[in-house]
């Protein structure tokens, strides 16, 4: 589903984030993306939602090479992938059912297909009775369950989180993080970028962990390795 | 979990589908012009001047064509028979030139009526009997029909008339006529000059309205990016405002030139009144109308195409 092979990005600046990535999740796979801040987390998050473009190697995508892809290709790729952020990147001017109907809009969805999906993603996250209310008046904790009902509205096959526990008490991130454990377990591929190492140890999924662009560790190529 | 199992979405659908996101975009951004009513005022106020001033001048134009053509009737040629053109050959010489393209009527005035006519109203009719012969020339007085896109036309048919060996003389005033015609035809051209500059005016006004636009809404255009919004998408909305501001620019100035003409109508019938002419103001036609809500219409989306096209590249996700 997704396939790094010896990806590098050095940025204009000359910063190098990332040298010789090479990671391989498989469909329905869901690992933790760990490392220090500046680890290249982010960039590597960036690369495959096609923000940032390689500066070598190869990168596959649900059987697309981002490197080769043209730019009009680009909004067809990200609405394979739902993005989960830290700071939610929610529209403050649209209530909660508009905003997790937008990718839905986005892809042209008939007004009651609609309303049927947003609905029942809003149920998912638990938020159905606020359907009708402005993200600003929601908690953070709720505003970051109308993000991932966003993301998984229009069913993609791989969900990117960016720190999406950042700014949440331990409960609640564990709230959200079992939510994360359902969509993995009817076949969604996950990637999690955290530095809540506690939780991470304590959910037991797989970890890749990033060290000055570099991969330090990697539970799945392990994983993979003892059953051939 | 039926929630990720991804369905395609048919064709048909996705027609229907579009349709009424088109129509969604269209009630809506005209939503966001009522959201923020002073700016979007302001904006539609200035297009509505800056198409208000050359249609007002186009009206005027018009009016004052129609108010010339009254004068067309006025301008008049005479052709001075010469002395030894008998009454017969000069008839002829009238009868002969009743056809041609150029005259819309004539009237042959023979040597005897003519002495008659001054007779009456010079008032000098005993001083002329005291005359062996009669001085006066026969006259042929020509009505022409002016052709207002060629002012020479009458110039070349003066010339023509000359040349005819029955004449001795040609007179005509069309010095004015000539003035006239020209002043109008530079005139048109002046607002055709200032329809444009105008126009271009129009363009930038909206396409800066919507550049502002886009970068109040950077946030928004980014996150819809980042979740597959393609370019198309992002742009609808401005494309349609830029619509509604054409239209009631459009509108508006419709309304500023029909108020400035009610606003001329009476002083202009009064003055009319004193030269005896019932004239009185045409105002824009509708099919003129409908013309100037089109060309509104034409660039306030043109411009906001130029906006969006120049800017909405700019705007990318993970700046």
């Amino acid at each position: 589903m997704i396939r790094f092979d010896n990806v590098y990005k050095r940025y204009e600046s000359g910063q190098e984030a990332l040298s010789g990535i090479d990671l391989l999740l498989d469909k329905g796979d869901m690992c933790f993306l760990t490392g220090h801040s500046g680890a290249g987390k982010s960039t590597l998050l960036k690369l495959l939602t096609a923000i940032e473009e390689p500066t070598r190697g190869s990168l596959l995508v649900n059987d697309l090479n981002l490197g080769k892809m043209p730019k009009w290709r680009i909004p067809y790729l990200r609405r394979q992938i739902g993005v989960i952020f830290q700071d939610h990147q929610l529209l403050f001017d649209r209530t909660v059912f508009d905003n997790v109907a937008l990718p839905l809009v986005i892809e042209g969805y008939r007004h009651n297909e609609i309303q049927r999906r947003v609905r029942a993603a809003l149920d998912k996250v638990g938020l159905l009775k606020k359907e009708k209310l402005f993200p600003m008046t929601l908690s953070g904790g709720e505003q970051q369950r109308v993000g991932i009902a966003r993301a998984v509205v229009n069913k993609p096959p791989i969900l990117l989180a960016d720190e999406p526990t950042g700014n949440l008490d331990p409960e609640l991130s564990e709230d959200i993080m079992k939510l994360f454990g359902q969509f993995n377990e009817v076949g969604v591929t996950i990637m999690i970028a955290t530095h809540d190492l506690d939780l991470v140890e304590r959910l037991g999924h797989p970890v890749v962990s990033l060290k000055e662009g570099k991969i330090i560790r990697d539970d799945l190529r392990e994983r993979r390795g003892a059953t051939p | 979990m039926a929630l990720f199992q991804r369905r395609k979405v048919e064709l048909k659908t996705q027609l229907s589908s579009y349709a009424t996101h088109h129509l969604r975009v269209f009630v809506s951004s005209l939503g966001r012009l009522y959201q923020f009513p002073g700016p979007s005022a302001m904006t539609v106020a200035v297009i509505a001047i800056a198409l208000a001033l050359p249609t007002g001048f186009y009206v005027a134009l018009k009016n004052a064509q129609r108010l010339s053509g009254g004068w067309d009737g006025a301008t008049k040629i005479s052709l001075y028979l010469a002395p030894h053109v008998s009454e017969q050959q000069g008839l002829n010489l009238s009868n002969r030139l009743k056809p041609h393209r150029q005259i819309e009527s004539l009237r042959y005035i023979s040597q005897s009526e003519a002495l008659n006519e001054f007779a009456d109203r010079s008032g000098f009719g005993d001083a002329l009997n005291a005359l062996d012969n009669n001085p006066l020339p026969a006259v042929i007085v020509i009505t022409p029909l002016i052709d207002k896109e060629d002012p020479q036309a009458l110039d070349r048919f003066r010339h023509e008339m000359e040349r005819l060996p029955e004449v001795d003389i040609v007179q005509l005033d069309m010095q004015w006529v000539k003035r006239l015609l020209g002043i109008m035809s530079m005139v048109q051209r002046g607002l055709l000059v200032i329809a444009s500059l105008l126009g271009v005016a129009v363009i930038l006004v909206i396409g800066n309205t919507i550049r502002l636009d886009i970068q109040n809404r950077a946030r928004e255009i980014r996150v819809q990016k980042l979740i597959g919004a393609t370019n198309t998408f992002v742009r609808r909305p401005f494309l349609y405002t830029g619509f509604w501001y054409g239209l009631f620019g459009g509108i508006a100035a419709w309304l500023l030139v029909s108020i400035g003409l009610a606003f001329l109508a009476g002083p202009t019938s009064r003055l009319a009144g004193l030269y005896q002419s019932n004239f009185s103001l045409s105002y824009l036609s509708f099919g003129g109308g409908l013309t100037l809500l089109l060309l509104s219409i034409a660039l306030g989306y043109f411009g906001s195409w130029l906006a969006v096209g120049r800017h909405l590249k700019e705007i990318e996700p993970g700046q």
